[in-house]
């Protein structure tokens, strides 16, 4: 008898910001490459992934992120534009070090048959409404994710 | 050189994780079963990457060989 071994893999997208944005598509994409079936449930900020024209602006900021490789002080951190430069050399590190940039992962994600899912009750929380969203997704509540995930799922959160 | 001859042949030098493995698993939906796929790669973490995915798909890994920077991996389409 060969091990019994999860067929899913469940995560949920809680965080708007760049950096957050990329564990939640990588793992799915990398889960739906090995045959199992994957999920992203998108919450709160995470929302803000699936927001028309959003996948390409997300930022990463460097207030209260002691672990970005340049340290800059909160004090520093928190003046215009710092948020700005902190993205564009998250982005120059992603590219130099070949990660495919997010459209790309959302992209294969969706040809991969990964369910994305947006949470109808944040959505109504944030006044987003369905058209605000791209397409090729679905809206659902906690039982949408629940009840996948209730399936030999493992389940991550970001 | 190799014992196995290549059906396909997939080169993914410079793509960094998770690419190497969708464009294996990709390249593999198009073959037939029984065919060999040599997957060439830069990224270090596809050596044990490529094995955790034989093993979670079944597809079934010849062997792998080092030349330089790249790690080449020869890979039978089993089901």
């Amino acid at each position: 008898m060969p091990e019994e071994t999860a067929k899913r893999i469940a995560i949920i997208a809680g965080h708007g910001t760049l950096d957050a944005a990329y564990p939640p598509f990588i793992l799915a994409t990398a889960a739906a490459a090995m045959d199992m079936e994957a999920a992203i449930f998108f919450t709160f900020y995470g929302l803000e992934i699936l927001k028309k024209g959003k996948i390409d602006k997300l930022r990463v900021s460097p207030v209260a992120n002691p672990a970005m490789p340049v340290k800059i002080p909160n004090i520093i951190a928190m003046l215009p534009g710092m948020t700005a430069a902190a993205t564009m050399m998250m982005n120059s590190w992603m590219k130099k070090a070949n990660v495919p940039r997010l459209r790309e992962l959302l992209e294969t994600a969706k040809e991969l048959g990964v369910r994305l899912i947006a949470c109808q009750m944040t959505m109504d929380v944030m006044g987003i409404k369905k058209e605000d969203l791209i397409d090729g997704i679905e809206i659902g509540g906690a039982a949408t994710f629940l009840e996948f995930a209730s399936k030999n799922a493992i389940t991550l959160t970001f | 050189m190799s014992d196995f001859n290549p059906d396909v042949t997939l080169d993914n030098s410079g793509l960094a994780c998770p690419m190497p493995i969708i464009k294996t698993k990709k390249a593999i939906d198009g073959m037939q079963v029984g065919q060999v796929l040599k997957m060439i790669a830069t990224d270090p973490g596809s050596v044990s990457d490529v094995q955790a995915w034989v093993n979670k798909t079944g597809h079934e890994l010849l062997k792998h060989e080092t030349e330089g920077s790249k790690f080449i991996f020869y890979i039978r389409k089993a089901k």
